[in-house]
């Protein structure tokens, strides 16, 4: 995977990068502070939810309920493979849901999990424009549409062996 | 200030033009409902229970956040104005855990009044109910995530006190509230203080009830039952039988327990003027030997645990006594039971207090003596107390008065009782300090700038035998934040000696007391109504000082020798340690 990662000193200086240009401003500086810190994480693990609570002057619990209420942020880290599933309600009717749990069953992990070695995690999201194709799922940037259960193991199979 | 005349179902009024359309229809004398609103709390326009009909105006507004204007012209109760209360409160119901009859707070309860006022006869939209937790495992809070409603009154009164242990989480159909992670009460960072179940108009927050415990001891003849009673309960327990705020009610709660079949009975009072012999010697410790000051009082368990969690650099400022209870738990169980012959492992020792901190701070291990025996065994609170009345069929309100047991441990000065209203333990520690330090009974004793509810902070400064006293008083963590934060900056003045309660007005406003519809605290402040009746006791008590409880005296002469001596540091102090907000291990 092209990107080059960083060391957790280095994520971490990052980190206090950022949160030192809000220091005490709260609930507005959240969202964008949260933004910043999953991009240097790739996600949001509870230390560093608390060193931007601390930060920003608000509680844990505060910054925990805005993460779990968009579900752009993670607070689990993504694998190496990132599988992601349309529940938007095209797709829903069209039985992503199967489709979701075959994944699952395929990589042995449960939604919004990752694999004990790191190396494929699921997700579902809501609709991602592509209506026209539902049921829609991604495999890291890539689209497949109009899918059925059945084709899935072809897929997941691609992804196994490319690494 | 500027007014704003406007007409609420045909009443014309006169209002301050920050006003909301709900306090002008207070002001009216006409009646809108409410289940998010609460004043001084949670102001949010989340519920629209509180609905009305403004001429002129596209659609319904919420009365609770919508600002007063020159001549508006408002409908409470106009058809559309029935019909979308009726069909908002079927909502929430639909996707409710209805089982009043099983229901801690049957009969007490907000949701529950409204649908009997709006004639609630069937729900229409009956539907999948959201998923909730069910969580019990701390010693003080139970969340029941099937009862609620989501109103958000808790989260605001959390964040009221500065601590902010509750927060909405997730989205649409799956929002709940609770700590982060959604981890139990009992490994959040949690004080216990119960301002959240205060808050809470429905039964999804509530004390962990303990009274069978009591029930089985009191039944069981090998157990010889001691029940004590703190004095912010009888402020506030006769509401819960329908007497007035600020009802004293001594002498009936006194009688009340008696029936329950106790075998003995006393008042915290006697514990918390122990407090005042050992608190007020350990300061002049402090002071005259250059001890941590200032030194900040150790009551209140709820800051007991803030201090522990949010500002543990406190902690050796902190005074080592035992909160009143717990001493006089752990006297029950060595003096008491070698004056009586009893085998203090038989002794259950059962305190009745109006919080729901205590019942964590009874199982604090610091709080066992070697053979692991507790000094208190159950905490009730004043809710709790008043549910077991109830149960045994006790007529409260035509009771005779009575006291408690005059033996041993039985006296208690005026002292002890101011120690459930903010300021109290201050102004009871000044009152014996001072005389000490004075060397005489000095004839005035009232510190009035330490009473009172209006500041959050309250200083007084006094010159004792040529001695600068320079004292605070904080009630509500969020005060005692600030005070804190002050210290720690350096801003503030050098303090001898701090007062600090949890909860704002303290004790009389714990988590334990009974709770107070939303609607009564738009015209009463429920702290100083309680507050009175402890003053008002204060003053036809006696004795007002604490080292003039003759019992006292006689303990430490026959039993525990000196002040801060061997034995009471044995029986009667603590510690404290630094607790971890969330630990790194809770996420995995
Ligand atoms: S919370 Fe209120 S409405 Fe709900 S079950 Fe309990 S008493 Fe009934
Ligand atoms: S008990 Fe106090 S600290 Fe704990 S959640 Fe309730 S209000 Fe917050
Ligand atoms: S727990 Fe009670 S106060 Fe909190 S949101 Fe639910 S119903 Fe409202
Ligand atoms: S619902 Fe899946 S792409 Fe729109
Ligand atoms: S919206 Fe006004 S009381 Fe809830």
């Amino acid at each position: 995977m092209g990107k080059t990662k960083m060391t957790p000193e280095e994520m971490s200086a990052k980190l206090d990068a950022v949160l030192a240009t809000h220091k005490g401003e709260g609930q507005k500086a959240l969202m964008s502070t949260l933004q910043q810190a999953q991009g240097i994480y790739g996600y949001l693990p509870l230390p560093v939810q608390k060193k931007v609570a601390e930060a920003l002057d608000l509680s844990v619990a505060e910054v925990y309920g805005v993460i779990s209420f968009y579900s752009f942020f993670s607070l689990k880290p993504k694998g190496e493979t990132v599988f992601t599933v349309c529940l938007g309600t095209a797709c829903y009717v069209k039985g992503a849901q199967a489709l979701l749990e075959k994944i699952e069953e395929s990589i042995g992990v449960s939604s919004g999990d990752v694999t004990k070695d790191g190396k494929y995690s699921i997700s579902a999201c809501r609709c991602v424009g592509a209506c026209g194709l539902a049921p829609v799922i991604l495999v890291n940037e890539d689209v497949y549409g109009r899918l059925t259960p059945e084709e899935l193991p072809a897929i997941i199979a691609k992804y196994k062996e490319a690494d | 200030m500027s007014m704003v005349n406007l007409t609420i179902d045909g009443v014309s009024v006169s209002v301050p033009a920050t006003y909301t359309v709900l306090e002008a229809a207070r002001k009216a004398g006409v009646k809108i409902p409410t289940l998010c609103y609460l004043k001084g709390v949670n102001v949010a326009g989340a519920c629209r229970v509180c609905l009305v009909e403004i001429e002129k105006a596209r659609a319904l507004a919420a009365a609770c956040v919508m600002p007063v204007s020159e001549g508006m012209v408002v409908h409470t109760n106009s058809p559309k104005v029935r019909a979308t209360r009726k069909s908002t409160l079927e909502m929430i119901l639909s996707d409710h855990n209805r089982d009043c009859l099983s229901c801690i707070r049957n009969r007490n309860c907000e949701l529950q009044t409204l649908a009997d006022e709006y004639s609630i006869r069937k729900i229409t939209f009956e539907g999948e109910k959201s998923p909730s937790v069910y969580d019990d495992k701390s010693f003080s809070i139970v969340r029941d995530g099937s009862k609620c409603i989501k109103c958000g009154r808790c989260v605001a009164a959390c964040n009221k006190q500065s601590i902010g242990v509750l927060s909405f989480l997730n989205r649409g159909f799956s929002t709940s509230i609770g700590p982060a992670y959604d981890v139990s009460m009992a490994d959040a960072p949690c004080i216990y203080c119960g301002q959240c179940i205060i808050a809470c108009p429905v039964g999804a927050l509530h004390e962990k009830e303990e009274s069978e415990k009591v029930w089985d001891a009191i039944q069981d003849p090998t157990k010889h039952v001691v029940m004590q009673v703190a004095p912010a309960v009888r402020a506030a327990i006769g509401e819960e039988f329908g007497l007035p705020y600020g009802t004293r009610v001594t002498g009936k709660l006194f009688a009340a327990m008696r029936r329950l079949g106790v075998d003995k009975l006393y008042d915290t009072n006697f514990g918390a003027d122990l407090t005042i012999i050992e608190e007020g010697n350990e300061l002049l410790n402090r002071i005259n030997n250059g001890g941590v000051l200032p030194m900040i009082t150790s009551c209140s368990p709820g800051w007991i645990r803030f201090c522990e969690f949010y500002y543990p650099e406190f902690i050796p400022n902190l005074s080592s006594c035992k909160s009143p209870h717990q001493m006089e738990g752990a006297l029950i169980k060595s003096y008491y039971a070698e004056k009586k012959g009893i085998d203090p492992q038989t002794i259950v020792t059962v305190s009745v207090m109006p919080c729901t901190s205590k019942k964590t701070e009874a199982s604090r291990e610091q709080h066992q003596n070697t053979d692991g025996l507790r000094d208190v065994d159950i905490v009730l609170t004043t809710r709790e107390l008043a549910r077991m009345i109830r149960e045994a069929g006790i007529d409260f309100c035509n009771l005779p008065d009575e006291g408690p047991d005059m033996d041993l441990m039985g006296e208690y000065t005026g002292a002890g009782v101011i120690f459930g209203a903010t300021g109290g333990v201050m102004e009871a520690a000044l009152r014996t300090v001072a005389d000490i330090l004075e060397d005489k009974d000095l004839p005035t004793f009232e510190y009035k700038s330490v009473r009172g509810v209006a500041a959050g902070i309250k200083e007084a400064e006094l010159t004792l035998n040529g001695k600068q006293i320079r004292v605070a008083v904080a009630h509500s963590t969020a005060s005692a934040r600030k005070l804190l934060d002050s210290i720690r900056e350096g801003t503030a003045p050098s303090y001898t000696f701090i007062e600090i309660m949890g909860c704002d007005g303290g004790c009389v406003c714990g988590g334990g007391q009974p709770q107070v519809p939303a609607q009564d605290l738009m015209d009463i402040d429920i702290r100083a109504e309680r507050a009175k009746a402890l003053y008002e006791e204060d003053t036809v008590m006696p004795e007002r000082k604490s080292h003039k409880n003759a019992e006292i005296m006689k303990l430490y002469k026959d039993y525990l020798g000196e002040p801060n001596g061997h034995l009471a540091h044995e029986l009667l102090h603590t510690h404290y340690s630094p607790r971890e907000i969330y630990p790194d291990s809770l996420a995995e």
